[in-house]
């Protein structure tokens, strides 16, 4: 699903540039769910905006389904995110003056899809996570659960290849924090391959696999526990 | 652009903003309003001193004769310059190709009688054209013709403050006055915009000379000059003719008061001069004032921008491409500057026909308004500076990579 090869990144700062990613090498298979472990600064969110098509790579390969991602504009990058591609950030990003099912239904309307159909699947996804009774309520209603709720909703409504969560639990209290892991986990159990970002344990534990992350290159990469005990 | 749903993003967009939009719009609306009325004003103005210099036909040119007040080929000051029908035909005949109307006039103050009514009225003796140079709607009956001057009838045709006097509700129409002892025949009653007109009467000028003198002095030669002619022309014609006049009457050159002559054409070149200072003025405001509406709007919108640009990093993340970022806040941009100039506009012009002719005796400011070309005109100049406004910073937005738009708050 997610195929990297001697992935490199530097970010310019003045006239230095600052080497991110060193030759990152990671694979990806269909159906995995795997997380991103690193303090700040290893390098883990900038693989993920690259994983995610929000930033671009300076060398090496990156295939997203088998396609060899190079050189695409914000148009193209922008139909492949809608196509494959489902996000969960630590702060939301719910658009503010959206109801919780419009939040829900905006990828749909970048689709092209006619209001009622998506509307309709919108709630759908609402119910499946478990907080359809707050469909019409706007984000700054909604506690942080709830919120990530929506945004795991909006993520998943497109039906993607990939969902990639970057600290998604970041914001969340620890009972919260489990039952988004809970909802996660339920989704890879359906078959959806999750690539989670996390600087927790306890998070990382949840997963069947670890990519543990430090100054840019991979120090380890093994499975869990999680995943030995299925 | 017909798309339902990108409408309803941006009423919602809109909605939920409401202080923003509210803002933007009023920059507009006010630039505009003020704009309107600048421009009002300015064409209330023209339009004063347009009728103020041109009430008659707008071609006048007109002779009279005085005493001279200067020697001139050994003849004294002094002398009485009588102007004759012999100058009238020769004018008239030498310049037919730039003369489209043309009369002789004499003034008279004469006793008009209707069995007990009489009163003593201005009655102008003329030739058939006057009708035209002067603009006079007959309501009743026919003005003089060509076959009254040739036989000398005794035919008058009144002013409809004479009719009142002496008829009162009757009917005057094929009726006899008495006109200073003579028995005249009224075959026409007319109205006038000038209301101190319709206490005149005018008879055929042949029928005058033939009664009161039986002579062939004139007072008054006036002339509609060839309305084809440009300003510039009809002015040197007016020049010419004078100068024939003086040779042929013996009057020195600047001798102003044995001939004066009146050429509406100066008049007009004088208002049109003024016109243009005064429209070059309000243009020079005016498009100031739209230019600093349109950069505040440009102003609010890029604030607008930089606040949304985390919702638009949200939305690229989501799918969507910049084209429809860019799309989404022009076609916002313009739907506000289109209706709030719009409203700006509209209020423009209420005030403008509120104020209608109340500022005409102080401030010389008659029916003032915009025309529909100027209308359009800033319509188009709205929808163009709402485009510009929005899509400048909306490029810029939409340009911004994704990652760097999530991080901004």
């Amino acid at each position: 699903m997610i195929r990297i090869e001697k992935l490199h990144k530097s970010y310019p700062i003045g006239k230095d540039s600052l080497h991110v990613l060193k030759g990152i090498d990671l694979h990806i298979k269909e159906g995995e769910f795997v997380s991103i472990m690193g303090s700040s600064g290893s390098g883990k969110s900038t693989l993920l905006n690259i994983v995610g098509l929000l930033d671009t790579h300076d060398q090496g390969a990156y295939y997203l389904n088998g396609q060899l991602i190079q050189g695409l504009n914000e148009k193209k990058a922008a139909i492949l995110r809608n196509k494959f591609l489902g996000f969960v950030f630590q702060s939301f990003n719910l658009i503010s003056y959206k109801t919780a099912l419009e939040n829900v239904a905006l990828p749909l309307y970048y689709k092209g899809m006619n209001r009622k159909e998506r509307l309709i699947i919108a709630l759908d996804y609402l119910d499946k996570v478990g907080i359809k009774d707050w469909a019409n309520h706007l984000p700054n209603e909604l506690s942080g659960g709830q919120k990530q709720r929506v945004a795991i909703a909006r993520a998943l409504v497109t039906n993607p290849k990939v969902v990639l969560a970057d600290e998604p639990t970041g914001a969340l209290d620890s009972t919260t924090t489990d039952s988004v892991m809970d909802l996660l986990k339920d989704i890879n159990n359906e078959g959806m391959t999750v690539f989670v970002i996390t600087h927790e344990e306890e998070v990382a534990n949840q997963t069947k696999r670890i990519v543990r992350l430090k100054d840019g290159v991979i120090i380890s990469d093994e499975p869990t526990i999680a995943s030995k005990n299925l | 652009m017909f798309d339902l749903d990108r409408w309803r993003e941006i009423f919602q967009s809109i909605n939920k903003n409401r202080l923003r939009s509210v803002m933007s719009g009023f920059t507009v609306a006010f630039a505009i309003l003020l704009f309107t009325l600048l421009f009002g004003i300015a064409s209330g103005l023209g339009n004063f001193f347009k009728e103020a210099f041109a009430d008659d036909a707008k071609n006048l040119l007109f002779f009279r004769a005085g005493r001279t007040t200067k020697p001139y080929k050994g003849l004294q000051t002094g002398r009485k310059v009588q102007l004759k029908n012999t100058d009238y035909n020769y004018v008239t005949e030498e310049y037919t190709d730039n003369i489209q109307y043309k009369t002789a006039k004499i003034n008279k103050n004469l006793t008009i009688k209707y069995e007990n009514e009489a009163s003593n009225y201005g009655v102008k003796a003329v030739h058939p054209d006057y009708q035209f140079l002067e603009k006079i709607i007959l309501y009743e009956g026919r003005f003089l013709n060509e076959r009254d001057l040739k036989l000398k009838s005794k035919v008058i045709v009144i002013g409809r403050l004479i009719k009142k006097d002496l008829f009162g509700e009757k009917l005057a129409l094929g009726k006899r006055v008495n006109v200073n002892g003579s028995s005249f025949l009224i075959v026409g009653i007319f109205s006038d915009e000038n209301t101190d007109r319709e206490s005149e009467a005018y008879i055929p000028l042949t029928t005058n000379q033939m009664m009161y003198g039986s002579n062939d002095f004139i007072d008054q030669i006036n002339l509609g000059y060839n309305p084809k002619l440009s300003t510039d022309a009809a002015i040197a014609f007016g020049k010419k003719v004078e100068r024939d006049m003086r040779k042929k009457l013996n009057i020195h050159p600047d001798d102003q008061s044995a001939l004066s002559v009146r050429n509406m054409a100066e008049a007009n070149k004088f208002v049109g001069i003024i016109m243009l200072a005064l429209y070059l003025i309000i243009a020079f405001i005016g498009s100031g004032t739209l230019i600093a509406g349109i950069i505040g709007i440009s102003n609010i919108m890029i604030f607008v921008i930089k606040e949304r640009t985390k919702e638009f990093g949200i939305r690229k993340a989501l799918g969507a491409k910049p084209s429809s970022i860019v799309g989404m806040v022009v076609q916002e941009s313009v739907l506000i500057t289109t209706l709030s100039g719009y409203l700006g506009l509209s209020l423009g012009t209420y005030i403008l026909s509120f104020i209608g002719n109340s500022l005409e005796e102080k401030y010389f400011i008659k029916d003032p308004s915009v025309s529909p070309t100027i209308v359009i005109g800033a319509t188009i100049l709205l929808i163009i500076s709402g485009l510009i406004a929005g899509y400048i910073p909306a490029k810029r937005a939409a340009s911004i990579k994704p990652i760097e738009a999530l991080r901004a708050d």
